[in-house]
């Protein structure tokens, strides 16, 4: 065949080519250094004790946990205290919502957004009762808006 | 044996003798202290200042208006900020526990240190404000055109560079001011999860959890992100930025030098205090004729030029006392701030960050992802794209390249400022789409925010401007002159007019006491 490559431009090119891959995968293989396998951090399931200590109507800021404890006559929910901005604290007033200090965003009482940048509602946290009858919020795992916790 | 053979042991002691003789005239790359006219131009023309500079300078390059010495105010606040940082270095310890008391201890306890300290934040304050000055020099004076495009982006390079290193370093001390920068900067590198949020692609394409991953070593702030952002302060960010910067200056000289008025001719050369004729040396150069391209003062005289020793010498002498005097004064005067020791319960009420990153603080609080990603993004593409959209030769050098560059200027100024802070008032006043439509979706304000409407407004501003006079240069300088503007009022507005919880005020004192 007139157009088929030469033998030597074949064996060039099937080095480069075997020198680009062995680089390539080095490469993919230096990629996962900044990543190990296990993320470091502190563990994020809180115990705050006895239901009882929050009576029907109680609001409190878990500061260590990053979330508010709210105990209603329908049950208790917790919702993150991280503005899903840019990761500011946000602050509570009773009856009004979440406002955040950093830039400005506003939540209502439910946590959805009612002004500002942030792009997403005050996500709610999981709850259950441990077995040594302590009230546990798991601060990774969200529930849906509106899902109660009766004791 | 001869009687002037010497014993070894006798030329021992003879080389031991004569040691400080030989070592003061090895040093010496002439041998010895110049005694003759010869030996001292010989000594002037074999030494390291005159292998970094060409040996003569074009005398329009060292008008002081035309620089401002910027570029040597740029290099002289690195070498101060190397040597200041490596001094604190002795002291700094990266734990998240330990960092706040020893940054403490360096102002309180370490002699000098508290000056070491302020020393070290007050030339890095005046780096990234000399580097915004001379990219703006640059921009103005055309001087980014051929053959001095890819120096145009080395030196973009180098702008960021010396933002992440001043963003790596008010992180260090772990006070306040670091931890809550750490997880604002850290959030806006995951800030694509609001797109990908937004037409919930998340689960399968997360770069934004990628990125604020790979800063921050963890999913939360800690000790990982803390070491992180030291190793790229002090090993890689300055390694990184003295390669930048040796390759910067090597293209300034191999592009001929700083950029001048090449329509005109130059000014006469000057030999001592005497203007002299200069011809263009008529002998070829043997070693010149088999390198390709352009290659500098190859066949033409040293038209308009000085000897770089000692002119250019004195210029870079002035540019570096300047930067360590001024450096000295404002540090004396004035303290590096230093917060309360980091709080991941409360974030301060503002938040701010140091002033450079104010306007970008104010972008984002309209949009992460477009304030913190999109439009940063943008305006480095658009910069590194301007010497290869504007191809025009002609105004190389000289101010604005002319009466209606000016004209452009001022116009565009105008613009780019009434714009913005027309825009800023509306937003103030009467807040923007969730406040009237508060149902909107979240990828409605993404793409139409205060930030992505002033963008467009700037953008069509300068398309007017191109139609108007049919030139790509006019569009460039009304496009950068708009963003200067914006980048001006921004800063403005997000240093002075923003208190607690980002509301507007006047002034600081009528914030609400909290």
């Amino acid at each position: 065949m007139p157009d088929s490559p030469k033998r030597r431009d074949f064996l060039g090119l099937t080095a480069l080519w075997g020198v680009l891959i062995a680089m390539g995968t080095a490469l993919a293989g230096v990629m996962r250094l900044p990543k190990p396998a296990v993320q470091p951090g502190p563990l994020r399931v809180f115990k705050l004790g006895d239901p009882a200590q929050f009576p029907v109507g109680s609001t409190t800021r878990i500061e260590t946990g990053g979330f508010f404890l709210f105990h209603v006559e329908q049950g208790f929910h917790a919702i993150s205290s991280v503005c899903t901005h840019l990761g500011c604290v946000v602050a509570h007033t009773e009856g009004e919502g979440f406002a955040c200090p950093c830039h400005g965003s506003r939540f209502s009482t439910d946590g959805s957004v009612v002004g500002g940048p942030a792009p997403a509602a005050l996500p709610w946290l999981e709850i259950v009762l441990s077995p040594d009858g302590q009230l546990q919020v798991n601060a990774e795992s969200t529930v849906a808006k509106g899902t109660r916790f009766k004791v | 044996m001869t009687p002037d053979t010497k014993t070894p042991i006798r030329e021992f002691l003879e080389n031991l003798k004569q040691a400080p003789r030989h070592i003061r005239e090895s040093a010496l790359r002439n041998g010895k202290m110049p005694e003759t006219d010869r030996e001292r131009s010989q000594s002037t023309f074999h030494n390291l200042f005159l292998h970094l500079q060409s040996v003569r300078t074009d005398r329009r390059s060292l008008r002081f208006g035309y620089t401002f010495g910027l570029g040597l105010i740029l290099t002289a606040s690195f070498v101060v900020l190397t040597i200041t940082g490596i001094l604190l270095m002795v002291y700094y310890k990266p734990g998240v526990e330990l960092a706040y008391n020893s940054v403490k201890d360096i102002h309180f306890v370490v002699p000098a240190g508290r000056f070491i300290r302020n020393i070290h934040r007050w030339s890095a304050h005046l780096m990234v404000l000399a580097a915004f000055l001379h990219m703006a020099r640059v921009f103005y004076t055309g001087s980014y055109k051929r053959p001095r495009e890819f120096n145009w982006l080395i030196g973009l390079a180098l702008l960021v560079f010396t933002l992440g290193l001043s963003f790596t370093g008010y992180l260090l001390p772990w006070d306040q001011l670091a931890y809550w920068a750490i997880t604002i900067g850290a959030n806006i590198a995951s800030s694509p999860r609001e797109v990908t949020d937004a037409i919930g692609i998340t689960a399968w394409f997360d770069p934004g959890t990628f990125q604020k991953q790979l800063l921050l070593g963890a999913n939360y702030v800690g000790q990982e992100s803390l070491i992180r952002f030291y190793v790229l302060h002090v090993a890689v960010l300055p390694l990184l930025i003295s390669a930048f910067m040796g390759l910067h200056f090597w293209r300034v000289r191999k592009d001929g030098g700083l950029s001048r008025d090449e329509s005109k001719p130059p000014p006469p050369a000057r030999i001592g205090d005497r203007d002299v004729e200069v011809f263009a040396p008529t002998k070829t150069y043997g070693l010149m004729a088999v390198v390709r391209g352009r290659t500098p003062e190859v066949g033409r005289a040293p038209e308009g030029s000085v000897s770089s020793w000692p002119n250019l010498l004195w210029a870079e002498m002035a540019a570096f006392m300047f930067t360590i005097a001024l450096t000295l004064v404002l540090s004396y005067f004035f303290d590096a701030p230093l917060k309360e020791m980091a709080n991941p319960a409360i974030p301060e009420n503002p938040a701010k960050a140091p002033w450079y990153f104010l306007g970008l603080q104010e972008l984002v609080s309209y949009s992460a992802f477009m304030g913190g990603v999109g439009i940063p993004s943008i305006v480095l593409i658009g910069l590194g794209l301007i010497p290869y959209l504007d191809r025009d030769p002609r105004g190389v050098g000289i101010w604005f390249g002319g009466p209606a560059g000016r004209r452009t200027f001022w116009q565009s100024l105008v613009y780019g400022l009434t714009s913005v802070l027309g825009l800023l008032a509306l937003t103030v006043n009467f807040g923007w789409l969730r406040t009237w439509f508060p149902t909107i979706p979240q990828i409605a304000i993404i793409i139409l925010n205060p930030a992505t409407v002033i963008v467009a407004m700037y953008s069509a501003w300068s398309l007017w401007v191109l139609r108007r006079t049919g030139s790509i240069r006019m569009s460039a300088i009304a496009l950068f002159t708009c963003f200067l503007a914006g980048f001006v009022v921004l800063t403005a507005m997000g240093s002075i007019f923003r208190g607690p919880n980002w509301h507007f005020y006047w002034w600081p004192s009528q914030w609400p006491t909290h």
